[in-house]
């Protein structure tokens, strides 16, 4: 790529991280082969090398982890929250003194850049852990009456654009509440999961409290069925989503979603526009585009948009896309093949739609799945890149002339997980929050998490929130 | 003397007509149907309107219209309506003491005393307007440069099913707590004892409740409640009301466009204090974030 900034090479070493050839699945404490001996392989996306192969787990095995889990709950529900949490504690420590060696997995596996998984995905996890932690001994003081109890099992399925950040999303305040989990990564990213199961091996946590089954959907599905399971939470796909609540009609098991999103980021006239450009540049190109609450449409008042867009289309000429372990990369791998060719999809008929389709001078790598980052303009409210989710770095651009507009706009899809606020007027930013139908409003920034702060959506984009004080609720008999 | 009571002897009552409450008006079902209510003995006591769909449709349609002015409404606004509520039904005390003993067979003195607890309920649930953001939303402490808030807001349109036992206290506890946090209502009354619910509609009527805030619709359960499970513009549904089957079948339906679904709770006795578990269950919480700047929040030296 001709760049200005023309940096020599900076890879991160891979000798931190020893990936075995093969991995079984996690059952009450012990790896395991699946019962029908079927096996997957996951690769790296950057590269499409084989990193290993993974038992994957079919019903048989579903039974034998949640039995595994329904008898670990005895024990641990009664353990009192003080101790809980020191082994919370200890997993936290633990995942922070291994943090360069998960960073590195996690972005050999899911084809992420290293400055993400480093510097947002391992600090995050392990702030989760720490601060649930410290939940499981004040329970009484959540909020949610004296002495909440647990539910029990938790069936815990997770996508694979952030595979260790969900998981910990979904297990820390599970254990801290006295459930106990069986939880299925993603099949294209199991082994941060697997990783896990040895950091739960380390820390000293009872068997059957933590199990894992990497899988298919079926799996998935065979989990979320399960009659002893009594709490079902899952992050991915709408569509998923829809079929998850109606597999747990007419149940007791209590339900959290957390789907897919079609985030608008909207920029006033009166927007600094160099911290715009680099919160959209955030909002859409973090993870790859990757991301349920990424602001994949860009609101920009039409008295600014041709000023906007140059700077912008600039900023994009600087992205660096390319080896996901060198530190200098912006923009790593598309997660799979199907991934990909969804993206294409969803591009090319944003083209044949009419809408103008913009992209840097960019060289992709020979092997492995890529996408260049890619803008949309001439878009319109009925253009299906203005309202499917695409799941990939291509922004599509809007226009509006008023307040008014703008919320009319944005809130104009089924979604409503998160959206963007660019403007130096703080009147005119709590006007439009209020107004905005979306879980998570990000003001003068974006892509912004935190293990306090309550997430999830409105709407079509699920329910429940994960995070924060909130968070205890989905795991609490409240 | 004598004239005047034979008079009275031979005067006939006037029969009320119940009318459905959409929209803030009273429109008669829109299919021209009526079904027998009769008292706990099996007694007539009126005709009343057997909804459609149709009804259905149409206030889904009046309450989402109202959404936006009665959950941008004031908290404290909103309380003031809900005593008001409180205090119109406290005037009209006697007639739903008579329509509630008629309806669940009460004595009179049981009626009293369930017709006081629905009126306190109003109240009680006036004075929590203003007070759920504080109980469950606040700010979080962000590990980074920013500030951030979280608040609870309003779901959006609740499909309420009313409980089919508690004619008036189980009824106003359902509702209440919808609109007490800025929601609007579909309400669909108890089957068999509807009356109370669709008097309840003339008071919310003079109440300065604004039209479309609360629907009510008499009529069978499930042919009211299958369109508002699969209603797209409907955002939740409360399933109190609904048995086993029902609940099964519209929390199915309710899937599709993912509705916030409140199962049916076993309440044996509506007149305990209930928590606040009704309020949460149809509030989204909404987190806004902002960068604080490199002055920090707090931390003055001075």
């Amino acid at each position: 790529m001709a760049s200005v900034f023309e940096y020599a090479p900076a890879p991160e070493s891979r000798s931190v991280v020893d990936i075995a050839p093969s991995y079984g699945l996690f059952i009450d404490g012990e790896f395991a082969e699946a019962a029908d001996g079927k096996v997957f392989k996951t690769v790296s996306p950057s590269t499409e090398e084989v990193l290993s192969e993974v038992a994957q787990a079919g019903e048989a095995d579903v039974e034998r982890a949640v039995k595994a889990a329904r008898k670990a709950f005895e024990k641990w529900s009664a353990l009192p929250g003080s101790e809980r949490a020191k082994y919370l504690f200890r997993i936290a420590r633990i995942i922070q003194e291994r943090s360069r060696e998960l960073a590195v997995l996690e972005t050999l596996d899911n084809g992420k850049p290293i400055k993400e998984t480093r510097d947002a995905d391992l600090p995050l996890v392990a702030a989760h852990f720490f601060y649930y932690a410290g939940w499981a001994d004040k329970l009484d003081h959540a909020g949610y009456g004296a002495n909440p109890r647990p539910l029990g099992v938790a069936g815990q399925v997770i996508p694979w654009n952030f595979p260790l950040l969900m998981l910990a999303w979904k297990i820390a305040p599970a254990l801290a509440t006295g459930n106990t989990v069986v939880l299925k990564p993603a099949e294209t990213t199991p082994l941060s999961a697997l990783f896990f199961a040895d950091i739960c091996r380390q820390a000293g946590l009872p068997k059957g409290v933590v199990n894992i089954l990497p899988g298919y959907g079926d799996t998935g599905a065979a989990l979320v069925a399960h009659p002893d399971v009594n709490k079902v939470a899952f992050t991915g796909s709408t569509a998923v989503g829809k079929e998850i609540a109606r597999t747990v009609a007419g149940t007791r098991k209590k339900l959290t979603l957390e789907l897919g999103g079609k985030g608008a980021n909207i920029v006033f006239d009166d927007a600094p526009i160099d911290q715009a450009v680099e919160g959209i540049v955030t909002g859409i190109f973090f993870n790859q585009g990757q991301v349920c609450c990424a602001g994949s449409r860009l609101l920009v008042q039409e008295s600014i948009h041709d000023e906007l867009l140059d700077s912008l289309k600039r900023r994009l000429s600087t992205l660096r896309l390319g080896d996901p372990l060198d530190k200098n990369t912006d923009i790593g791998a598309i997660n799979s093949a199907e991934q990909l060719a969804r993206i294409t999809a969803l591009a090319e008929q944003g083209e044949a739609e009419g809408a103008e389709r913009w992209s840097p001078a960019c060289d992709l790598p020979g092997s492995g799945y890529w996408f260049a980052p890619t803008l949309f303009t001439n878009v319109t409210q009925a253009h299906t890149v203005a309202r499917d989710e695409i799941f990939g770095p291509v922004l599509s651009v809007l226009t509006f002339r008023t307040p008014d507009e703008a919320v009319a706009k944005a809130n104009n899809t089924q979604y409503g997980l998160s959206a963007g606020i660019w403007t130096e007027k703080g009147s005119r930013i709590l006007a439009v929050a209020s107004k905005l139908r979306a879980g998570v409003i990000w003001s003068n920034t974006f892509n912004k998490f935190d293990p306090t702060s309550p997430f999830g959506g409105y709407k079509e984009s699920g329910f429940g929130r994960e995070g924060g004080r909130h968070g205890l609720e989905a795991y609490l008999d409240v | 003397m004598s004239e005047k009571t034979e008079k009275t002897d031979l005067r006939l009552s006037v029969f009320k007509t119940y009318k459905l409450y959409v929209g803030g008006k009273f429109p008669r079902s829109e299919s021209g149907r009526v079904y027998e209510v009769t008292d706990s003995k099996g007694k007539w006591l009126a005709n009343a309107p057997l909804s459609s769909r149709k009804d259905a449709r149409d206030a889904a349609v009046a309450a989402r219209k109202a959404f936006g002015g009665w959950s941008g409404a004031t908290a404290y606004n909103r309380g003031q309506i809900l005593y008001r509520i409180a205090e119109m039904l406290e005037g009209r005390k006697e007639q739903f003491v008579r329509e509630v003993a008629d309806a669940e067979g009460l004595s009179k003195a049981k009626a009293a005393a369930v017709v006081d607890a629905a009126i306190d309920r109003w109240v009680w649930y006036a004075g929590w307007t203003d007070k759920i953001a504080q109980v469950v939303g606040g700010g979080n402490p962000v590990a980074g440069p920013f500030f951030n808030l979280s608040s609870p807001e309003p779901t959006g349109v609740v499909a309420v099913l009313a409980p089919q036992e508690s004619s008036f206290l189980g009824l106003v506890s359902v509702i209440a707590p919808v609109i007490a946090t800025g929601n609007t209502a579909v309400v669909v009354t108890s089957e068999k004892a509807p009356l109370p619910a669709l008097s309840l509609g003339e008071v919310l009527a003079t109440s300065d409740l604004p039209g479309g805030v609360v629907n009510v619709l008499s009529g069978r359960a499930a042919e009211i409640a299958a369109p508002l499970a699969a209603h797209q513009d409907v955002n939740a549904i409360d399933l109190a009301g609904a048995d086993e089957a029902l609940a099964k079948e519209l929390e199915i339906a309710a899937a599709d466009n993912l509705k916030r679904v409140l199962r049916p709770q076993a309440v044996d006795n509506w007149s305990e204090a209930p928590g606040t578990e009704r309020m949460t269950a149809f509030l989204e919480t909404k987190t806004v974030w902002h960068p604080t700047g490199s002055l920090g929040a707090s931390g003055s030296s001075y």
